[in-house]
């Protein structure tokens, strides 16, 4: 029997080894002045970012959403909106960002929880859209042109994220925070009912929890998280767009999530890394890379089971 | 984690290539590869390749290498490519863009670096006002211009109803707003259809009112193959006689040819308005035209007559400075005395580095080898400059 | 509002409505039975576009286009399940959404290399490419009235099928219990292979039949697919009724939203309010009525009966 609470991820030191490569490749990629590849890695972090968001509802709780790019598209408003009326104070665009993804969770949630499987994909889709046509139809602040952001969140010049490294170290920092938090929730009291609902609903039920509060409550952290995700974004690409939102953005996020492997901690950080990865290399070749995205994903979905994380635990020989 | 290694060695291993040469000139080009939208990129693509060849892959002395970048039609994606061009590849200008919004989220990335950005088709409103930069020039226009002259048209024919219909999206409502601000009649109805990656493109339910709304004539803007659909359906409604079609954007020589094959004679004799076309007499366009349907066995566009011309306005700062890229000051007065061979003939630049030229009225028809194409036949306006020149600030 | 205008935009909304259902009724039928869930199902709409407009062309026949079409994408549907879509009946939903996801990505990607950018159009045969009265004084295109006939045709048959034949009885076995029809005996293979394929060639046929009004592009399929979804979701997963009347429905609302909502909204709002939020509020009621049908019946509007 698979065992309900998981042991910390293990090959410690291949964690602590990557940890240490991300936090010396700003040094290294200024020593070799190609700050280009500092964008890369910032953007990596934040899908990575916003792919454990999802894989928190996706792979622990079994709720696909075809949505969850829009709370990325929140996050970057939270950004986008106060700087249009130039209030570019760090703390509330970050207050805006997640508690405007919370709220639209919790609205959203109490009626797509409701429904299962292949329905809640399409409800999580529907809100989705309406959030998208509604960004494409406000005027004001750009419609479907989006919105030019000209200066990054101000923390009253303590931390001063105009510049990119600074803004590096914040977005690593939000990762590292992302996946203890993960780790945290899925151990936990907390964690162990919502995983126990994915597999057996009415049973949970039965033991008396009531598990549609627990899973709106991961439904809600899950927004937020991307929210964070989308805060990042905003300030790293400095412009926001509805297209942020697009359904084609939460299909990525859901490749990545099961590319790197749903349900396991450092899964959709490598699905991130793969996705962008190819995306750097292959279309430097060749414009048609996605055929070769594509037939990587089949070939995943095919012998891959669990992922390219999934490869990566089962190397450690858990039952 | 093995993931994340495995990409630093490739940043490494690409860091061990060359660094590049100073006796070149680097020219960075966004534009749409890939998608539908990519037959637009293409045309301009190929047009930039004949640019490089017609001046033997030369300027001032430097040998010129273009990069391509695919914005794949997302506004993200562009910035991206953009920020490898002027980070990683360390381009000396950065040209293209058919997109309005790929081309607002992106110029940050050049303009911010310090260089040269040359937008060869988008002329948002913002860069042409408030956000206008000493370092940003145009080959295209502004996008209320062409409507503009249209509406002028309209007027003179004497038009006193008009249907109008468009995209949903920035471009579309500058379209519209540029029509109505010279438009004197009555707007008897409007309809913006939904746009983005699942436009809509069957427009039914739209043809249908518009031919209810005794409307003298309809006032149409869809870029791209949303183009050749609205024709076809036009003529299929049965208004081809009922409502006559003024479009801006839409039928140009990328429609043409599908809608000859096809056979829809409808958009025969239909009038619209350009800055340019296939047949304008001039020596630089008579050079363009008949070198590009040489090479490529078909008319240009309009992106690719805009793309030809970045790469001569490049050539023109470049050869004024003799070659000396580092004198930003020097390439920058070069162009903005517009001093080189246009296909659209000789023009001026507004101080938002925003062309002021000619609007044509152009009419389709048959050319002497029994292809469809544009003709002009008419000056709507001289020396047009747009509405927002005022708002910048340089 | 004027009453010719309204007739005219119920046979637009029954012409979109019917195209619809060709691509729904193959999604809801292979998610139904087989329990997979196949975004790249659009695809099969686009091919069935491109190889349609490329006969066409070639033989500078419609009719030839059209015939010839639809058995090459039965072959490119039969193809795509014995190679892929097969090995993944097993498989969760999440494996099957990479998969189909990955399928889309190769299928636009085989397309822009096969026949380039910039699509493919072609014209209607003269016959067809007329108006017709439908009504006094009502004039409609006579080759969207062959839409919607076509279309009708097709779900009637369907119905038959589904109700009178052995096979629609395996197919209604099938949707409601998966295993039973295992333990008929009956080589589900061949079953499975035979909807897939039949799925594929009905929204090839969509395809194909648009080609000639909007153009064969690339990702046109992934464009409608999102709708055809919305569709099975409101009608209930796996029911050919529900897929029927939930693609009339989203066809109807969705064109007469178009055409009307501006008119309604300006009795409520300022004529510039109006005119803003009006494609904004189109373009979102399939999604609103989806979302508002869900909350009331959670199944859609007609879940098949024993899941």
């Amino acid at each position: 029997m698979r065992q309900l609470v998981q042991k910390p991820p293990g090959r410690y030191w291949l964690v602590f080894a990557a940890v240490l490569v991300l936090l010396l490749a700003p040094a290294a990629i200024a020593y070799l002045d190609q700050p280009f590849y500092l964008d890369v890695l910032m953007r990596l972090m934040i899908l990575a970012i916003a792919a454990s968001s999802l894989n928190l509802i996706l792979g622990y709780s079994g709720m696909i959403s075809l949505g969850h790019s829009v709370y990325i598209g929140i996050g970057a408003y939270a950004v986008g909106i106060p700087a249009y009326y130039d209030q570019y104070n760090g703390l509330l665009q970050l207050a805006l960002a997640l508690g405007g993804a919370g709220l639209f969770a919790l609205v959203t949630g109490l009626i797509c929880l409701r429904t299962r499987g292949a329905y809640f994909i399409m409800i999580t889709l529907a809100f989705a859209q309406m959030m998208y046509f509604t960004f494409v139809s406000i005027e004001e602040y750009g419609g479907d042109d989006g919105l030019v952001i000209y200066a990054r969140s101000d923390f009253a010049g303590l931390y001063d994220l105009e510049n990119n490294v600074r803004l590096y170290y914040l977005v690593l920092g939000c990762l590292l925070l992302t996946l203890l938090l993960v780790h945290r929730i899925v151990n936990s009291h907390f964690g162990m009912v919502i995983r126990g609902a994915k597999s057996n609903d009415r049973r949970m039920q039965a033991v008396g929890f009531p598990t549609f509060r627990y899973r709106l409550t991961c439904y809600v952290i899950s927004g937020m998280i991307c929210g964070l995700a989308g805060w990042l974004m905003g300030n790293f690409t400095g412009f926001i767009s509805p297209e942020m939102m697009d359904w084609t953005r939460s299909g990525e996020l859901i490749a990545m999530v099961i590319l790197g492997g749903p349900g396991s901690l450092f899964g959709p950080a490598i699905g991130a890394a793969v996705f962008i990865l190819m995306e750097t290399v292959l279309a430097e070749v060749t414009i048609y890379w996605h055929l070769y995205l594509g037939l990587l994903l089949i070939l995943v979905a095919k012998f891959g089971r669990g992922g390219l994380g999934g490869l990566f635990q089962r190397n450690r020989g858990t039952p | 984690m093995k993931i994340r290694i495995t990409l630093l060695s490739v940043v490494v291993a690409l860091l061990a290539l060359p660094a590049s040469a100073a006796d070149k000139v680097k020219i960075g080009f966004v534009t749409t590869l890939t998608t539908g939208a990519a037959v637009i990129g293409k045309d301009m693509q190929d047009a930039v390749n004949l640019a490089v060849e017609d001046i033997g892959g030369k300027m001032g002395g430097l040998d010129v290498e273009m990069i391509f970048g695919d914005d794949g039609f997302k506004p993200e994606t562009g910035k991206q490519v953009t920020d490898k061009l002027v980070k990683s590849d360390d381009v000396d200008f950065v040209a293209g863009y058919i997109w309005s919004h790929v081309l607002l989220a992106s110029q940050k990335s050049v303009l911010g670096a310090g260089k040269f950005l040359i937008s060869a088709n988008a002329g948002p409103s913002q860069l042409a006002g408030k956000l206008c930069n000493k370092n940003f020039f145009s080959t295209s226009w502004q996008n209320d211009q062409t409507p503009m002259a249209m509406g002028e048209v309209l007027n003179q024919r004497g038009i006193k109803k008009l249907y109008i219909m468009s995209p949903n999206y920035a471009a579309g409502k500058n379209m519209v707003a540029g029509v109505e601000r010279t438009f004197k009649g009555e707007i008897v109805g409007k309809d913006m259809t939904k746009w983005g990656k699942d436009a809509q493109l069957d427009f039914s339910a739209e043809l249908a009112k518009a031919g209810a709304s005794g409307a003298d004539a309809i006032f149409v803007f869809y870029p791209g193959k949303a183009g050749g659909a609205f024709i076809k359906q036009y003529e299929q409604a049965g208004l081809t006689d009922k409502l006559p079609l003024y479009t801006v954007f839409t039928i140009d020589s990328i429609a043409l040819p599908k809608l000859q094959k096809a056979k829809m004679k409808a958009v025969l004799g239909s009038l619209n308005t350009q800055f340019w076309g296939p047949d304008l007499d001039t020596p630089q366009n008579h050079r363009f035209v008949s070198g590009f349907k040489k090479k490529y066995g078909r008319y240009p566009s309009f992106y690719a007559a805009q793309s030809y011309d970045s790469i001569f306005l490049i050539k023109s700062a470049v050869e004024a400075v003799g070659g000396n890229l580092a004198d930003m000051d020097g390439m920058r007065a070069a162009m903005e005395k517009a001093d080189f061979p246009s296909v659209r003939g000789a023009f001026r630049y507004g101080k938002n580095h925003f062309p002021i030229q000619n609007f044509y009225l152009r009419k389709v028809v048959e050319d002497s080898d029994g292809n469809w194409t544009t003709s002009v036949v008419d000056t709507v306006f001289e020396d047009h400059q747009d509405t927002y020149a005022g708002e910048c600030k340089i | 509002m004027d009453s010719t205008l309204l007739v005219i935009q119920i046979l637009n909304g029954l012409q979109l409505g019917v195209l619809l259902f060709l691509l729904a009724a193959g999604l809801t039928l292979v998610f139904g039975i087989m329990d997979f869930i196949n975004l790249a199902h659009g695809s099969f709409y686009m091919v069935g576009a491109f190889f349609c407009a490329t006969l066409t062309l070639w033989f500078d026949s419609f009719l030839l286009g059209l015939l010839l079409a639809l058995p090459l994408t039965l072959a490119v549907g039969v193809v795509v399940e014995l190679l892929v879509v097969r090995h993944l009946y097993q498989e969760d939903h999440l494996q099957q959404i990479l998969a189909t996801f990955g399928l889309i990505l190769v299928a636009d990607t085989l397309v822009h290399i096969i026949w380039g950018p910039e699509g493919l159009t072609f014209a209607l045969p003269e016959v067809l490419n007329g108006q017709v009265t439908v009504l006094p004084g009502i004039r409609f295109p006579i080759y969207r009235i062959l839409i919607i006939s076509v279309g009708l045709l097709i779900a009637a048959g369907l119905y038959w099928v589904v109700a009178r034949t052995r096979i629609g009885m395996l197919i209604r076995a099938g949707a409601s219990n998966r295993r039973m029809v295992g333990a008929l005996g009956v080589d589900i293979r061949y079953l499975f292979t035979l909807v897939f394929g039949a799925g594929a060639v009905m929204a090839g046929l969509a395809g194909l039949m648009i080609a000639p009004i909007t153009e064969a592009s690339i990702g046109m399929g992934n464009e409608i697919l999102i709708v055809a979804f919305v569709v099975i979701v409101i009608g209930g997963i796996g029911s050919i009724k529900g897929a029927f009347l939930g693609a009339l429905l989203v066809g109807l609302i969705d064109t007469l939203g178009r055409s009307f909502l501006d008119g309604m909204l300006k009795l409520v709002l300022s004529n510039q309010a109006a005119e803003t939020s009006a494609p904004a509020i189109s373009a979102m009621l399939i999604y609103i009525l989806m979302a508002a049908i869900l909350y009331f019946r959670p199944q859609g509007l007609f879940p098949p009966k024993g899941r």
